[in-house]
């Protein structure tokens, strides 16, 4: 091992501690590839060198929350005629393809950013006419008024394909004149010598699994700007870096998440009901497992319906599998009934947001700034988070302005540092949002579970509106939340029978995900040792389960005794649960070669 | 190339929208091919066409940012381009290839959503010029072509005079990654555009797709425990 570093460092001494660590961090798949690397002749011509270029703004992520800082960036430079190159890199091969959500639209950001989004195309296409809310058990259905100011009631809403809605914001940033760039992974943050960020990186392509530069071999390349927007969506892998580094979640509490897994279904014109939003929390999660399903109606020609479930990742069950969950769920006769004589044409899995105003964490460093899902602005009661990423990204858009194109941005740092985005963002209607429903997943944490909370939310949220003068606390780290195996209680799941319910593997063949195969594992371990002696000893191994595409098993060890995780790296769907709900945190997911992962058409 | 494909609800054909589009895998491998050939200053430049609808700029694009001089837009959109198949494309690149006075056509040796395996072929006959077809090694020696061809047999090697047609097989090279910069500097190549009308070709297809179906649902098997049963199950399904 260490010889490989020395190598690495006399390479390229410009890069110091940057390279190392982009290099580093994909070798440590297993002590037995850096092995394989000690051996292997490393070319003497490879170029480390990076290309550099430079642009004002830099923005990672290509979804609702980075187009949108976009899209208001360029709106603003066309109004005052100045002149502004904003880039956006995106690690899916086109913007939407790694795009998931339920998703019922609040047109509230969307009216701000282009009033005129109805004749430019917008794909808001399904108005909600229906609003039904259930709570389920084994075989019936207790059905619950949506009254008006409960936070999921959907007036006004639309119900959208959201990766559709995304490549159309990505449409209008580029006729705006964005440059656009998918297939283009960050992989690394840059920072100047006085400590602010500088730019990114995108990773270094044609690396073998064992560590070995391929032919064709191509470093990343560097992008610079004044400010660099960080919008990567619930669990950013570069934002973790930025936590650290900035310290920025020193007063908050950590954040908290669910899995939501999504399928789309072509159903019977019999059984379609354009419009129709249904909601159910209950079965099959027990009371002290958060979490619930929804199913949308599309109306966009043929009989669509996209329908999911979420799980809360506080669960504390290890045998708990949420792609099980949600697969039994479909055969409650309520839903059944739904899907019955349908086929199911796309599946696909994202980790999501939970924890609200108490994670929100600081959000402006030197050189750059979270916005969108990234830092966390989903209204969790109201399940909805795109209108409060979207707004985020253009509240970060409009402090950035003034700064960028200011003949002289006075600025300590090379980076600029805009704290006015956190000030704007205090001021909004996401703030007096977020601290309004502040209380509601918090108080799911009692005795009673479900049925506690839904008492606290009708109490103090219908009648009070968020007012009362306390703030409830999360229950912690999700991953520090699971009960050791042998205290809990195995899950009896049924078998899929193909119809209704499917198995784990042609559910992930649906989402058309696929990796280059000779690159090193994208989900790399800190320490080799643990997988079994922790993860599976104690909890029996709970990455199989919550795994949504079966990336992680536990083989038998070709010689014989004892077990060992086997990581299938390119089933992955980005959705970042392993990072999270790892009970040892011994995952690290870094970004694989861009235009790896899912290929989701409209999820 | 990992994509769900549905087939339409009217059967017509597959549902295209919204689905990522790429540049076929033997197209790369050709455009890689032309690229390593004109940085061994056998060729001079090398233009990147394709046929089609808008998005084709952005496949065009890609091949620039491998290292294309420049590249041609053929467009073709709507009903046309449903309709389009191997014979309108060959046509098309026939016009070009004497316009331009190319020396060589390189193409795919087939592209992976139709497996037709014909436009290489036709574009040759319609310039009656030589084809190297399959090709595993390109040589380029004075005024010939040395083209080693995969064949079902083994490997046949051909000599053949330019101006020539070559398409790629799997074997012939492993195509570049398109990076960042290169991308960025493609942006500034050119790309003309022209339609099919301006090269004299006419887009009327002589085929017309009746109906487009998913494959039959594969049955479970059955297993059998000796080899009386299999002949008894063969004879009952009427096999023999």
């Amino acid at each position: 091992m260490c010889l490989w570093k020395i190598l690495v460092v006399l390479q390229c001494p410009s890069m110091g501690c940057c390279c190392k660590l982009t290099l580093m961090s994909k070798l440590q798949v297993s002590t037995f590839d850096i092995q394989i690397v000690q051996h292997t002749n490393i070319p003497v011509g490879v170029e480390m060198e990076r290309f550099a270029d430079e642009a004002d703004v830099v923005i990672v992520g290509g979804g609702p929350a980075g187009l949108s800082a976009a899209i208001r960036l360029k709106q603003l430079a066309k109004e005052q005629e100045k002149e502004l190159r904003v880039c956006l890199v995106e690690k899916a091969s086109q913007i939407g393809a790694h795009t998931l959500s339920g998703a019922c639209l609040e047109p509230s950001a969307l009216n701000e950013l282009f009033p005129d989004w109805k004749e430019r195309g917008a794909p808001l296409n399904t108005p909600v006419t229906e609003d039904l809310f259930s709570i389920l058990t084994e075989k019936y259905r207790i059905p619950v008024p949506m009254l008006p100011g409960l936070p999921m009631n959907n007036h006004g809403n639309y119900i959208v394909r959201l990766g559709h809605f995304v490549h159309w914001l990505g449409e209008q940033a580029e006729e705006l004149g964005v440059e656009i760039y998918p297939g283009y992974a960050a992989a690394e943050v840059l920072f100047h010598e006085d400590g602010s960020v500088k730019g990114i990186a995108t990773n270094d392509v044609g690396i073998a699994k064992d560590g070995s530069p391929k032919d064709v071999f191509e470093r990343g390349m560097e992008l610079h700007a004044k400010v660099t927007l960080f919008g990567e969506g619930c669990h950013g892998h570069l934002a973790k870096q930025l936590y650290r580094q900035f310290n920025l979640r020193e007063n908050c509490e950590p954040q908290t998440y669910a899995i939501g897994l999504k399928e789309l279904w072509v159903i019977d014109e019999k059984k379609w009901r354009p419009g129709r939003v249904e909601h159910s929390v209950g079965w099959p999660l027990n009371r002290n497992t958060y979490g619930g399903s929804f199913l949308y109606h599309l109306n966009e020609g043929e009989p669509l319906v996209a329908l999911g479930f979420v799980v809360g990742l506080d669960y504390t069950n290890p045998y708990l599998s949420p792609f099980r969950e949600f697969q039994r769920w479909k055969h409650h006769p309520f839903v059944a009934k739904t899907l019955e004589g349908g086929d199911r044409i796309a599946y696909g899995a994202r980790a999501l947001n939970e924890g609200g105003y108490q994670c929100l964490p600081k959000v402006t460093f030197p050189g750059g700034m979270l916005i969108g899902c990234s830092p966390g602005f989903m209204n969790v009661p109201k399940i909805k988070g795109t209108h409060t990423a979207m707004k985020s990204g253009m509240l970060a858009a409009e402090a950035i302005f003034p700064k960028v194109t200011a003949e002289d941005p006075a600025s300590e740092t090379a980076g600029l540092h805009i704290p006015e985005y956190e000030d704007n963002l205090k001021k909004s209607w996401i703030w007096k949002e977020l601290y309004a429903v502040r209380n509601i997943r918090p108080s799911f944490h009692n005795y009673f579970g479900l049925y506690g909370g839904m008492v606290y939310t009708g109490v103090f949220y219908w009648i009070l509106r968020g007012k009362e003068p306390w703030t409830l606390k999360h229950a912690g780290l999700d991953s520090a939340q699971l009960k050791p195996a042998k205290e809990c209680t195995p899950i009896e799941y049924p078998k899929p029978d193909g119809k209704l319910s499917f198995d784990l593997l042609s559910s992930v063949a649906l989402s058309g995900t696929n990796h280059e195969g000779d690159q090193p594992p994208h989900l790399t371990l800190k320490d080799d040792s643990i997988p079994v002696a922790n993860n599976l000893a104690i909890y029996d191994g709970p990455e199989q389960r919550f795994c949504p595409a079966g990336v992680y098993e536990y083989v038998p060890l070709e010689t014989g005794e004892g077990m060992r995780l086997q990581i299938n790296a390119q089933n992955c769907v980005h959705c970042k649960t392993c990072d999270i709900k790892d009970p040892s945190q011994n995952i690290n997911w870094v970004v694989p070669e861009g235009s790896g992962g899912p290929a989701y058409n409209g999820l | 190339y990992i994509v769900t494909i549905r087939v339409k609800p009217d059967h017509s054909g597959v549902v295209t929208d919204g689905v990522k589009h790429s540049m076929n895998p033997f197209c790369e491998i050709a455009v890689e091919e032309a690229v390593k050939l004109k940085e061994k200053k056998f060729i001079k430049e090398v233009v990147a066409v394709s046929c089609g609808p808008t998005q084709v700029t952005e496949t065009i694009r890609t091949a620039l940012a491998m290292g294309c001089d420049r590249g041609i837009h053929v467009e073709v959109s709507g009903k046309d381009y449903e309709a389009m198949g191997p014979l309108q494309i060959a046509k098309i690149f026939a016009a070009l290839a004497k316009k331009e006075e190319a020396s060589l056509v390189i193409l795919g040796k087939q592209a992976i959503d139709d497996d037709c395996n014909q436009t290489g072929q036709m574009t040759a006959a319609l310039l009656d010029w030589p084809q190297g077809t399959f090709a595993s090694e390109v040589t380029i020696d004075g005024e010939k072509v040395k083209v080693v061809r995969e064949i079902d047999g083994g490997l046949e090697t051909i000599k053949i005079s330019m101006p020539a047609v070559l398409t790629a097989d799997l074997r012939l090279n492993t195509p570049r990654y398109a990076t960042l910069p290169n991308i960025m500097k493609a942006k500034k190549k050119k790309i003309a555009n022209m339609k099919p009308a301006d090269l004299g070709v006419d887009m009327v297809s002589r085929v017309e797709v009746l109906r487009v179906d998913e494959p039959p649902t594969r049955l479970a098997g059955v297993k059998v425990e000796t080899v009386d049963d299999l002949v008894a199950k063969l004879k009952a399904n009427g096999t023999i």
